[in-house]
């Protein structure tokens, strides 16, 4: 057993994560909050914009001013139910905004309007697929419509949290932002997978909110959140239905993918250390430190915390017609899970190489690409590829990087025609990706294509046997192998530009003129 | 409508005036509607301060009532083409909000407050160019029945100025019964318009819920406020209802329907074959015999014009006035927790605490600048939506408004419009009912039904009570959407009282003055 800090003058224990699993199963309740990308706030004509300067983009109803009132943003719904509808749930002909109520000074009105008995989904669920294949279902309990609260800079003090700060700043350029929180039932059965669930989970997640054009879905912007509710049950009994949910904690704002799989993964190992001793788990929420990994408490959470939700009287009941959920049915893109089994049947790609371009983030560029007319070999070999790399280098996402689906189509098209090399393209790339034009525009100001003239290359070729006595006397033995080390020495003195096949024609010519191509 | 045309120059006669008369004075060019405004002021200015003054106002604009007035001169000399009251000067329950003009409900904790936006009502007004005279007194937070809680002090009405002029509306009703305005808005969430009406012997409409936008209405309770109109006639508040009136996009909850002609409504005065409902419930025990008799009288004056008495049963009506003091004190415990010194209004730095929390800010200013009653009902409200008591009190309470909805539409199979007496009783003396919260509750028993139906109601002067010589008010509730119904009936026996009577109620008002005011 191991300790880890916890704040000052407290530790937390800790149980290594095999031995965690093998005693307890995990449970896992995820909440995750999108921010939607309406180009109005929920209840107000105020924009949405990310960035701007501090309260820039608020009026007297987000401000919660005096007698200002809401009035729904119809596109917000529309995205609401959308949602709904791509995670399987059901959709509420008829349901009514709540408060809740609670004092918050980034809270215009110290009640947000929210959604509470009466969602407008329910009930769905959502196929996850862990690295391996595995699928995963996901039960989703709801997903109701809420708006965000301002936010709130604390500044001064040593933790960035309103305790102990000197002096706080809200903007409220946020407040009234249209939010979907997406829960999802208590997740049972992942055992020691959980962390790669949680982490799938939302990751899928992520994948279908942006299919559906509904969000931004930036962790890193905070327009997707994540918290993470978790708890452990003894694993020794054998019906595992009637074991009753253990104690939960609320781990608020882990805002990465990685971070989703260290927060669990660290929630079991602590539960699992306090259980094994007989200690209880607190009801609280907890905040995840990125860089030490680890949870620390935050404020008790108890049953007793009341926010009086009632009916928002400020706004009607909302009416969703069947014809017009339908209507929007037809609009939900295919799940991602079953395009990507089509996809991988169309492409004629391995397992293992479809999960490559998932991981790497790539399947909607390579899809692209072939769209624009590359072959799907070659579209997986410069996105999983050269691009790859470049974008690893350059820690940009691929699709962040400057070049377009059609310009890698127009590079490949240039290689396929015998007027660049490998080893040319990946020049013009550079070019490309230096933002001086498309390939054509970058391969004729640098000056790269192949040399193909017979008299150029055997006055290069010549100086190469000149200079390489060892190597032709090696392939005079027969050696033949020995051919690449006089091609490279070529090439090198054409900075690349040689045709490297018309190269090892001119030398073979050269030096064993009986023989002909067919041995090499 | 007077015939009399009295002299330009004769400002008390211009205050005399209703608002209908004066639009057809600036009409035909008589007066000049910077004379209306300035006699009005004038009015204000000799009547409202001092020690005995009415306090019917928080806030006189006379500068920018006179700059209106004075546009709608010029465009009126240039021709243009102008609403009907342009020019005709109104005062503004201090519930709404007003661009560059301040707005306190009422209360310490908006003292100083100049909101950056119009209400809608007021944006109708100005749109209409009527001059605003300034932002009336009302209980704090439109909480109670005779503007004793508001936190600068009561209003007195110019019937008795040691007696209450109601509330929570009292400031305006008093502005109108003190001739400081010819017209007057209100708010009216259980009889906020109707009870002051009735004891300051003026006209006051709640309009159907929905039909007047609430936008810029500062919320108390959210399902029950509405904004309506105050005159001295019943055609005076018909032409401001249709001002104010109207759908509005900014509030969710306003009606799409159009504004029912309640100005050629309040020009119909005939009322045979229509059938009219005596509420049992509310018509008979509790209510003071001057109060009484009254009611009876003009029921009857109606028989003889032609109209039917149809008897009528409300039975959950009795228990509207519980239902109301769970699901106001929910809805506003809600509704006033923005007031939180946070972003505007009062902030108080708690006593004794060196490096206070925004927690700390919060609840001292929430001790300073509220009020008594409305702590009462800030708890009242936490508590009746607390987890375990919601389903008890609010949710029954819930139930009731349907049974009173239902008692509604039954009534209404049977008649046109339901009638009872708008109060139990006349105004009361300043202080009376002070700490005896329940018994000021139980003044909103027969307003009470008509805001959690959302139906419309008005109330008239129906007389003077004999015993103690107070205006006694009438009050008429119609079908949701049917406001017209209203003005019909309230006009009619308007006419028929006044036949009776020799002359407006209000002629019979005592006379104040500034020399009363000042003792």
């Amino acid at each position: 057993m191991t300790t880890t800090a916890n704040g000052p003058g407290t530790l937390d224990e800790v149980l290594d994560y095999d031995t965690a699993t093998a005693a307890f199963d995990p449970v896992m309740g995820l909440e995750v909050h999108v921010e939607l990308n309406t180009v109005t706030k929920m209840f107000c004509g105020c924009p949405t914009e990310f960035g701007a300067e501090p309260n820039t983009q608020v009026c007297p109803v987000c401000l919660g001013l005096p007698g200002a009132l809401p009035v729904l943003n119809r596109a917000g719904l529309e995205s609401a139910v959308r949602i709904g509808l791509a995670l399987n749930c059901r959709i509420a002909p008829l349901c009514r905004f709540a408060r809740k109520n609670y004092f918050y000074p980034d809270m215009p009105k110290n009640f947000q309007t929210s959604q509470y008995d009466e969602p407008i989904a329910h009930d769905g669920w959502l196929d996850v697929e862990l690295s391996d294949g595995e699928v995963y279902r996901v039960a989703i309990e709801r997903a109701h419509m809420e708006e965000d609260t301002g936010k709130s800079l604390h500044v001064g003090g040593s933790t960035g949290r309103i305790h102990g700060a000197d002096y706080s700043l809200v903007d409220y350029n946020r407040a009234g932002i249209p939010l979907i929180e997406i829960v999802t039932k208590p997740l049972t059965g992942a055992g020691e997978r959980a962390p790669e669930v949680a982490k799938a989970y939302v990751s899928s997640l992520r994948d279908l909110l942006k299919g559906l054009g509904v969000s931004d879905v930036k962790m890193e912007q905070g327009s997707l959140r994540c918290d993470v509710n978790l708890s452990l049950r003894s694993r020794q009994d054998d019906d595992q239905m009637s074991v009753p949910l253990g104690t939960r904690s609320e781990t608020k704002n882990v805002n990465s993918l990685r971070s989703i799989e260290r927060a669990v993964r660290y929630e079991i190992k602590r539960h699992a250390a306090r259980l094994r001793t007989g200690q209880k788990i607190v009801q609280e929420t907890r905040h995840w430190h990125e860089d030490t990994g680890i949870t620390t408490s935050g404020r008790e959470k108890s049953d007793a915390e009341d926010y009086r939700y009632f009916p928002e009287p400020d706004l009607v009941p909302m009416q969703s017609d069947p014809e017009w959920v339908d209507s929007l049915r037809a609009t939900i893109p295919e799940p991602p899970a079953e395009r990507r089994r089509r996809l991988r049947a169309e492409w004629g790609f391995s397992e293992a190489e479809l999960r490559d371009l998932i991981n790497a983030g790539a399947v909607d560029l390579v899809a692209a690409t072939i769209e624009a007319g590359a072959t799907p070999a070659a579209a997986r070999k410069w996105w999983s590829g050269e691009l790859a790399r470049q974008a690893k280098a350059r820690g940009v996402d691929l699709c962040d990087l400057p070049i377009t689906c059609e310009q890698v189509v127009e590079l490949q098209g240039m290689v396929d025609a015998g007027r660049l090399t490998d080893t040319l393209a990946r020049q013009v790339l550079d070019g490309v990706l230096a933002e001086e034009g498309g390939p054509e525009k970058v391969a004729a100001a640098r000056g790269l294509s192949v040399v193909s003239d017979d008299s150029a290359l055997g006055a290069a070729v010549d100086r190469a046997i000149e200079a390489n006595p060892a190597v032709v006397k090696k392939i005079l033995s027969g050696k033949t192998a020995a051919t690449g080390a006089l091609i490279g020495a070529v090439m090198r003195d054409m900075r690349g530009k040689a045709d490297a096949a018309r190269v090892k024609d001119l030398v073979l010519k050269r030096l064993v003129p009986q023989e002909g191509e067919t041995d090499l | 409508m007077s015939s009399a045309t009295p002299p330009a120059d004769d400002s008390r006669s211009l205050t005399r005036r209703t608002a209908a008369e004066l639009a057809q004075m600036l009409r035909t060019r008589q007066v000049s509607s910077v004379e209306v405004v300035q006699a009005h002021l004038d009015r204000i200015h000799g009547t409202d301060p001092g020690e005995r003054g009415v306090h019917a106002f928080l806030h006189v604009s006379a500068d920018s009532a006179l700059a209106t007035a004075a546009a709608v001169d010029r465009a009126r000399a240039a021709g243009e083409q102008l609403h009907p009251l342009a020019g005709v000067p109104v005062a503004v329950k201090d519930v709404m909000t007003t661009r560059g003009m301040p707005t306190t409900c009422g209360s310490r904790i908006l003292d100083g407050w100049i909101p950056p936006y119009d209400a809608t009502v007021v944006r109708n007004l100005r749109d209409a160019r009527m001059p605003i005279l300034g932002k009336t007194n009302m209980d704090e937070f439109a909480m109670g029945s005779s503007t004793e809680h508001s936190a600068f002090g009561p209003t007195r009405n110019p019937w008795d100025l040691d007696r209450i002029p109601g509330g929570s509306g009292g400031g305006s009703a008093a502005a109108l019964a003190a001739f400081q305005a010819p017209l007057a808005t209100g708010s009216d969430t259980g009889g906020s318009i109707r009870q002051p009406a009735a004891v300051t012997g003026t006209v006051g409409v709640k309009p159907t819920y929905g039909g007047v936008s609430r936008y810029g209405l500062v919320a108390l309770a959210s399902s029950l406020d509405q904004a309506g109109p105050c005159g001295r006639t019943v055609l005076d508040t018909a032409l401001l209802h249709e001002v104010m009136a109207g759908h509005d996009p900014l509030d969710s909850t306003s009606l799409t329907d159009d504004v029912p002609d309640v100005v050629g409504a309040a020009r119909n005065r005939d009322v045979a074959g229509l059938r009219i409902g005596v509420i049992r419930e509310l018509s008979g025990d509790g209510c003071q015999p001057g109060v009484r008799a009254r009611f009876d009288e003009a029921t009857a004056l109606l028989v003889e014009a032609g109209a039917t008495l149809v008897d009528v049963e409300c039975p959950s009506f009795t228990a509207a006035l519980a239902a109301y003091y769970l699901i106001l004190p929910s809805e506003a415990s809600s509704n006033l927790a923005k007031f939180d010194a946070m972003r505007y209004g009062l902030r108080v730095r708690p006593e004794k605490v060196v490096d206070p929390t925004a927690e700390q800010v919060m609840a001292a200013t929430r001790a300073a600048g509220f009020g008594d009653e409305v702590k009462r009902r800030i708890i009242l409200g936490t508590y009746a939506l607390s987890s375990g008591y919601y389903d008890a009190y609010y949710g029954s309470a819930q139930k009731v408004r349907t049974l009173i909805q239902r008692d509604f539409a039954r009534a209404f199979e049977n008649a046109d419009v339901l009638v009872s007496p708008t109060a139990p009783t006349t105004a009361f003396r300043l202080g009376e009912k002070l700490e005896d919260p329940l018994a000021m509750y139980l003044n909103d028993v027969a307003t009470i039904p008509a805001n959690l139906a959302g139906v419309p109601a008005m109330s008239i002067p129906a007389g003077i009570a004999d015993e103690d010589d107070l205006p006694v008010g009438f009050q008429i509730l119609a079908p949701a959407r049917a406001d017209d119904r209203l003005y019909h009936v309230g006009a009619a026996l308007e006419t028929l009282l006044e036949v009776r009577r020799g002359g407006p109620l209000l002629d019979r008002a005592p006379e104040i003055s500034s020399a009363s005011v000042a003792r």
